[in-house]
């Protein structure tokens, strides 16, 4: 891993995201199996790196577009797991007051231009959000999280061709664990790597180890300096893998055993432990964080499960801003 | 009182939002120094530079996503597509993002955004460029539909929607682009779900919005000459909808004719049809009627073309069926 000096706090404060995510998701694993949760639940178990690494590049004035896989991406920005997880629940203090569910937690307020449950949906918003920081000549900058399949998407092309035009300050981050759903993506595209496509756009590009926390906080925060200083857009791919299936429920039977059990090795939590004990640092210290990672999870699902449901009475609010009940009735 | 065309209304509009409020931005296709195929934007680049004269490349779909996003951080973008019928590149920024982002977020973010779209036939443009798209938008809750017919409404009602908070579709006729009609002099503002009584009447009820207002007036001078005296109702908004007006004037005339460009299947004139049938049956002395372009594709050539869209005449045809059915 990175031979680059970072402080103590800022490489904890990874691990402990990194965790916050894992034991968010697999919690999510266990309540979905228990018939707890309603909906599909996509996880970014393994991917975790990812998520974090180029959340930490970013700061909190920044802005991020996320996927239908956006767990990660929004705790990494500063969603709480508490109203994340009552969300999940479809409960009243959830995010979105239980509206939104798993594919669609958002927080404007935090810079989390939401999850977003259509594959490349979230590239043209992130896009937006670009335009807008150029035209007011503020210097937030947005970043665009996807996976393989979205890059193969018409609103990968179409939007980065214009940031790449306009040199808007937004990081197209590929997710690429491989998969679209069941379709290996060697199958549907013809270049081992996505981030070649930068070139199309005379725009850097670069692919990283997706499982380095620290190759990916490095990739995105040279990127995000890119944006930030005026130059426009880059693309930055993280190779990963997911260790579930797309969604819970799926056994994933479309990719051999032998290839995740080698993934499973190079798990981006193990990595980063094992590294930050080279480091000098005490197991003693990280079992510690690891600790108050499972019982702030566990507080957050006791707060989920306890909060009531919306009232039925709220389906027809928030259609509009204005003139909702008339809009709704007819 | 002013007179101006259409288009120059609608410009008006658009340049008098912009010099008010910063926010306000346009975004699409040849804006710059085409000023639009229409002339809506004609200057707008050199007034309001390319920061707030977005002249996109040709992708619908990455500019009107683009545009969600802009609208999520506060920006209110007046988005056009050239034609409406470009909206089948463009359905999902405004099917699942721009409709649905307030609601799916509990109330958390609103979408002020605006697509203008012209719409219609007579112009000769064949299958993909002269369709009525009204129940693809009227059918998305989270979308507000506007579809002007006067000058006047265009300009006032371009304004409301520009300061809405929620995504309006903005449906404008081109072969009304060059009518002339007059403006009222200073700020004008219709507000969005207001209809307006274009032409009062007795004995029978039209509905209708956008270019069939003015058939639907043709058709009324028509029917005076056979002592029927027709109310004209132009809707101007389809969501929201001006219940109060229709059922006043039903409660009136006790019978309806609703008349809509577009063709006839699954189309909102079927939809106004459905709920008076509910709602005021008892108001009836004749079935709904519904007059309505065919369900084929528009063609081309000039009388097929005519063929396929609602004339003054197949109007006074299905009034005059209106007023003559017997039990």
């Amino acid at each position: 891993m990175s031979k680059k000096e970072y402080s103590k706090e800022m490489l904890l404060h990874m691990y402990e995201d990194m965790l916050r995510i894992r034991k968010f998701e697999t919690k999510l694993t266990e309540c979905f199996m228990k018939g707890m949760l309603a909906g599909n639940i996509h996880t970014c178990i393994g991917q975790e790196a990812a998520a974090v690494g180029a959340s930490k590049a970013l700061e909190k004035r920044d802005f991020i577009a996320s996927t239908h896989r956006g767990h990660g991406h929004c705790i990494a920005k500063g969603a709480k797991t508490d109203k994340m997880m009552a969300e999940l629940f479809g409960k009243v203090t959830g995010y979105c007051r239980g509206k939104g569910g798993s594919m669609h937690v958002a927080d404007i307020s935090l810079g989390i231009l939401g999850a977003n449950g259509i594959v490349g949906a979230g590239i043209p918003i992130a896009t937006g959000s670009g335009l807008t920081s150029k035209i007011r000549n503020t210097d937030e900058v947005t970043l665009a999280f996807f996976g393989d399949s979205a890059s193969n998407h018409g609103t990968f092309h179409e939007s980065i061709n214009m940031a790449a035009a306009w040199k808007l300050p937004v990081v197209y981050l590929c997710e690429n664990n491989g998969y679209g759903v069941s379709v290996d993506i060697n199958t549907v595209t013809n270049t081992d790597n996505i981030a070649v496509r930068a070139k199309a756009y005379d725009i850097p590009g670069k692919t990283v180890d997706g499982n380095d926390v620290l190759a990916v906080y490095e990739a995105v925060k040279e990127a995000v300096e890119y944006a930030r200083e005026g130059n426009g857009p880059s693309i930055v791919e993280c190779k990963t893998y997911r260790m579930r299936g797309h969604y819970e429920g799926d056994p994933a039977e479309y990719r051999s055993k032998e290839v995740t059990e080698e993934w499973k090795k190079k798990d981006p939590i193990d990595r980063f432990r094992t590294h930050l004990l080279t480091l000098g640092m005490e197991a003693e210290e990280l079992d510690a964080i690891e600790e108050a990672m499972d019982k702030e999870i566990e507080a957050a699902t006791e707060f989920a499960t306890e909060s009531p449901y919306p009232d039925a009475s709220e389906v027809t609010l928030d259609v509009y801003a204005s003139d909702n009940e008339r809009s709704v009735i007819r | 009182m002013r007179t101006l065309s259409t288009s120059k209304a609608i410009r008006e509009a658009l340049h008098e939002e912009m010099q008010r409020d910063e926010n306000v931005i346009v975004v699409g296709e040849d804006l710059g120094k085409m000023g639009n195929p229409f002339g809506i934007t004609l200057g707008f680049l050199d007034e309001f530079g390319p920061n707030r004269v977005i002249e996109t490349p040709i992708c619908e779909s990455g500019f009107t996503g683009m545009a969600v996003g802009a609208a999520m951080r506060g920006v209110r973008p007046v988005v056009e597509l050239m034609y409406v019928d470009f909206i089948g590149v463009a359905m999902d920024p405004v099917m699942n993002q721009a409709a649905k982002m307030r609601y799916m977020t509990g109330g958390q973010v609103n979408i002020p955004m605006v697509v203008r779209a012209p719409m219609g036939a007579g112009r000769r443009n064949a299958g993909q460029h002269s369709q009525c798209l009204e129940t693809l938008f009227t059918n998305i809750p989270g979308l507000k539909v506007v579809a002007p017919s006067t000058a006047a409404d265009a300009k006032g009602l371009l304004k409301a929607s520009i300061r809405d908070e929620d995504p309006v579709i903005f449906l404008e006729h081109k072969l009304l682009y060059a009518a002339k009609g007059e403006i009222p002099e200073g700020e004008h503002i219709i507000p969005i779900g207001e209809a307006d009584v274009k032409r009062e009447g007795k004995d029978v009820t039209i509905i209708t919005w956008s270019r069939q207002v003015f058939f639907a007036l043709e058709a009324a001078k028509e029917l005076e000459k056979d002592g029927i005296d027709v109310e004209v109702i132009d809707l101007r908004s389809l969501v929201p909808l001006d219940w109060e007006t229709i059922k006043k004037s039903v409660s009136k005339t006790h019978n309806v004719v609703v008349v809509q460009e577009g063709n006839k299947r699954s189309g909102f004139a079927g939809e106004i049809s459905s709920q008076i049938m509910e709602e005021l049956f008892d108001e009836l002395d004749s079935p709904v009627e519904r007059v309505a372009g065919l369900n084929v594709v528009p063609p081309f050539s000039p009388p097929l073309e005519d063929a396929f869209f609602p004339n003054p005449n197949d109007i006074v045809k299905a009034v005059k069926k209106a007023v003559n059915f017997k039990l």
